[in-house]
């Protein structure tokens, strides 16, 4: 026990002041470094941590018909993404289930998504959901999962449109079709906002808005969506008739080249996803190219009456019904004995034709073909478009050349044949395809002489008179010229037995023609393959609904009532 | 003529004066100075709080508790609270070791004594029970302390620390160990026992590491000798806490203008986290200011002690005041990364209930040995 008073030395009393003034210039030496010499780069680390750029989704342009009726628009919708490096954190495994119930994925493929990408910040979860379900997975209030507001392509037409139109990949680009051909210009600039985020990744606050997103510009398209759902309902009635694998539908303006209608068997709606096969969503009137066979048979006439050696009433014996050319043959179907050119393109005899075109100078039938377009793209700016194949330079064997007359030896698409099929109902001028409305007019090149062509529509109005090979696609109270064409398709043995393409190209009305529209149905059943009975109803359809709605004056009145 | 030099008025300020110091034994320096600490708290706290009031609103509440808790101490002579050292320091060991056994599990860790009534963590009593006991043990010997006295002296300190120790709760175990080290330095630790003492710490510390540190807290540890090696793991707390300081800058972003803290990137900003809020809203001066307010504190505390008129008083006092010391530089050291992150409250600002209530109890305790003085001196 100890009753002295502690006296406290002066070393330990300045002991105790040191260590006691030395801890708080370590912490003052500390703020000094922290907040003076690296509170820039701090401050800045803070930003990289809570500032975020965020895209502010642009809207793509609407697409329309000429009318102005809304064939593609885009629908806001939801996407939900989660940030794994925060919903992994936690109670994982009922956040996981619980998003991934309400959304319809497996919980353990989800999860081994985001365990997978652990260290990103950002996992699509679930893309383009309907705002209610969205609205469900907010209410979880699950930290680390939100939502995204981005745009769904809608096709209002489905199928009827669905190979014009093709379609938008989940991030709305362009894939195919006009959704491709145009994406520049449907497709807006997505805009940038500065955002204040908090640790779990949800949005605080708007800082500062970068770019404001700049929407799409909208697509008037020459579609008429009235046609073009008549050719589709007429078209796929046609191949489920004839149990044909396909067909394709063109219905154009003559003059501007614009297209009213075009349409394909099979379709494909691009609102379903499973649709989108190549077997289905191909536009095969621009993709797909065929030997067209006789529905050709007007420009070698064409180019024989060019050549001046022929008039629609010159006479040619085609008896007896076949004609030999260097050894092969060249037949009809059935002796026609003596034709005029006009009887020749109404019976579509092989052996008239070929008598001529052998006639012809060198080279001349080659160049209108070449001329009207064939074995080139059609400049319609489709993706995707088939050139179609013509050869390079005219043949001199006399048999090519007879094949030729009547369609062999050439393949072309739907397209063509409706462009070159323009070119006889606009006197001669070739047009342009085009799918856009108000495209600026491009005057086309004049390709065959006026008064050629307009004895030509005057022989082909014979085709869908009685006599014709096509009386049914002729239609009360016009005039239609027209030619069907029938071929045998290429198998791996040659021309197959059984397998066709058959083809109406028409135009109307004949005396002052404002439509042209081609038909082909591919592989029709063997039991009715030809082009008449085949295709020549869907041409009727279509184009006498084109007539009455564009309220075209009928121009066969006068020579019924005579 | 101005209202503060009325006569009337001096006498109406004397007479409070007299009312605070003499009646209710209260310092009147100390007591401004808590009361400015305080009120620093309170608006920390809204803006960790992201303004919300009901949690102020209960941290106001507890700090008045601790003004009450801290006027009932300053009533208690110093002589007559020496006897009681050894009783309250025999009792906080047992429920210390009843922890061990039956203690409430929370956090990792068992630290909480569930009493029926309330539940109470024996460890935080033990920051002011074991100077007491230093302080009670120590005046009773002779001074300055002989080696049995001092190997006594550190057995005193040994076992409590020990105990809190393997909760395990390094935090409160190096502060009780502070303070009860800190009464055997003031009482006249002689040199050499001095750098024995360090020596052996030395010695023990890498038996410690491997042996007697929990994995977490080897983490810690190394977290805080290379933050980066785990930026998103272990370090993640102590990178957002340094980044919330320095954006402070020289001036701070403002009140309720902190965006890590705003933003979620500091983890318990309202408790332990809380100094890294302040320094981003408030800057570097403000920073300054904090701690030349703590700095004043324990000045205060430090001249109670050198004016104390017993060995007893004194070193309890200077005991008190080093706790106060060590508690304030180690929360504000591992929050700007001076230290390893062990889990400690800034006082009087973190919001918290029990480390309040000690803290006014011994700032209770030092005004009673200020105001307790005999008078012969004034």
């Amino acid at each position: 026990m100890s009753n002295q008073r502690l006296q406290p030395r002066a070393w330990r009393r300045w002991l105790v002041i040191v260590g006691l003034m030395l801890l708080p210039l370590v912490l003052l030496g500390r703020a000094v470094t922290l907040q003076l010499y690296e509170g820039a780069f701090l401050q800045g680390q803070g930003d990289q941590r809570h500032l975020r750029v965020e895209t502010l989704v642009a809207n793509r342009g609407v697409i329309y018909d000429r009318n102005g009726e809304s064939l593609a628009i885009s629908a806001p919708v939801q996407s939900i993404w989660a940030n794994p490096q925060v919903l992994l954190d936690e109670n994982a495994d009922a956040s996981i289930s619980a998003v991934a119930e309400l959304v319809g994925l497996d919980a353990r493929v989800l999860e081994q998504t985001l365990t997978s990408r652990a260290n990103r910040e950002f996992v699509y979860i679930r893309r383009h959901i309907s705002p209610e379900l969205a609205e469900q997975v907010v209410a979880l209030e699950i930290p680390g999962v939100h939502l995204q507001r981005e745009y769904r392509r809608f096709y209002p037409a489905g199928e009827v449109t669905g190979h014009v139109l093709g379609f938008t990949d989940v991030d709305d680009k362009g894939q195919s079709g006009v959704e491709y051909a145009y994406n520049d210009w449907l497709s807006g600039v997505a805009g940038a906002k500065r955002v204040l985020r908090d640790r779990y990744g949800r949005n605080i606050e708007d800082v500062e808005l970068l770019r404001d997103a700049r929407p799409g510009k909208d697509l008037h398209l020459s579609i008429d969506q009235r046609l073009q759902y008549i050719a589709y309902r007429e078209l796929k009635a046609a191949v489920e008739r004839r149990s044909a694998r396909g067909g394709s539908v063109v219905l154009m303006d003559v003059h501007s080249g614009e297209i009213l209608a075009m349409v394909n068997q099979p379709a494909f709606n691009p609102n379903r996803r499973s649709d989108i096969v190549a077997e289905r969503y191909r536009n095969r009137a621009v993709t797909d190219v065929f030997e067209p066979g006789s529905v050709m048979k007007p420009l070698a006439v064409a180019a024989a009456l060019a050549g001046g050696k022929y008039t629609p009433e010159t006479e040619i014996d085609t008896a007896p019904g076949y004609l030999r050319v260097a050894g092969n043959d060249v037949r009809d179907i059935r002796d026609f004995g003596t034709l005029t050119v006009r009887g020749i393109l109404q019976k579509s005899s092989n052996v008239g034709v070929a008598q001529m075109a052998l006639e012809l100078e060198q080279g001349r039938h080659w160049q209108l073909l070449a001329d009207l377009g064939f074995g080139q793209s059609t400049g319609v700016n489709f993706p995707g478009e088939a050139s179609g194949h013509l050869t390079a330079i005219p043949t001199e064997r006399p048999f090519e050349k007879a094949t030729l007359a009547f369609g062999y030896g050439l393949s072309v698409t739907t397209l063509q044949l409706a462009r070159a099929y323009a070119a006889i109902a606009a006197d001669g001028r070739l047009p342009t395809p085009t799918l856009l409305a108000n495209a600026p007019a491009v005057e086309g090149p004049v390709v065959l002489d006026p008064r050629v062509a307009k004895a030509l529509r005057a022989m082909m109005v014979d085709v869908t008179l009685p006599g014709g090979t096509a009386t049914q696609a002729a239609i009360p109270g016009y005039q239609v010229s027209g030619k069907t064409g029938t071929s045998r398709k290429i198998g791996p043995e040659g021309y197959a037995k059984g397998r066709y393409v058959s083809t109406f190209a028409g135009i109307a009305p004949a005396s002052n023609p404002r439509f042209v529209a081609v038909v082909t149905i591919d592989e029709p059943d063997p039991s009715e393959y030809y082009a008449g009975p085949v295709a020549g109803p869907v041409f009727r359809a279509l184009m006498s609904d084109a007539l009455r709605l564009y309220r075209l004056s009928p121009d066969a009145m006068l020579e019924r009532k005579s | 003529m101005s209202l503060a030099s009325s006569p009337i008025n001096q006498t109406a300020r004397a007479a409070s004066t007299h009312l605070i110091q003499r009646v209710l034994h209260l310092d009147m320096l100390l007591l401004t100075l808590l009361a400015l600490l305080a009120g620093i708290g309170v608006v920390v706290l809204y803006s960790a709080f992201g303004g919300e009031i009901e949690p102020v609103k209960g941290h106001i509440i507890r700090v008045g508790l601790g003004l009450v808790i801290m006027t009932v101490f300053a009533q208690i002579p110093p002589a007559r609270l020496a006897p009681w050292a050894p009783v309250l320091f025999g009792i906080i060991l047992v429920f210390l070791i009843a922890v061990l056994v039956m203690g409430q599990f929370g956090g990792g860790a068992r630290r909480w004594l569930d009493l029926g009534i309330v539940q109470f963590q024996p460890s935080e009593i033990m920051k002011l029970a074991l100077p007491l006991m230093m302080a009670w043990f120590l005046a009773r010997t002779p001074i300055p302390p002989t080696f049995r006295i001092t190997a006594a002296g550190l057995l005193l300190i040994a076992i409590p620390v020990g105990l809190i120790g393997l909760q395990p709760d390094l935090g409160t175990a190096l502060v009780v160990g502070a303070a009860g080290a800190s009464v055997l330095f003031l009482a006249g630790l002689r040199w050499r026992y001095l750098l024995l003492l360090f020596g052996l710490i030395a010695a023990i510390a890498p038996v410690f590491w491997v042996f007697g540190m929990q994995a977490y807290q080897r983490a810690r540890v190394l977290t805080f000798l290379d933050p980066n090696r785990d930026p998103l793991g272990a370090g993640y707390n102590i990178i957002q806490s340094q980044i919330a300081i320095g954006s402070g800058g020289l001036f701070g972003k403002g009140w309720l203008n902190g965006t890590q803290a705003h933003l979620d990137f500091i983890p318990e900003r309202h408790t332990d986290f809380v100094f890294s809020v302040f320094a981003e809203e408030f800057g570097f001066l403000g920073v300054i200011a904090l701690m030349t307010l703590y700095l004043a504190i324990i000045c205060r505390g430090l001249w109670i002690a050198y004016q104390a008129q017993d060995n007893f008083s004194r070193l309890l006092a200077g005991g008190i005041t080093m706790t106060f010391l060590v508690y304030c530089f180690v929360n504000m050291g591992m929050v700007s990364g001076v230290l390893p992150v062990v889990g400690l409250p800034l006082p009087l600002i973190s919001y918290g209930g029990s480390s309040i209530v000690t803290l006014m109890a011994g700032f209770g305790i030092l005004m009673a040995i200020h105001s307790h003085r005999r008078m012969w001196s004034t």
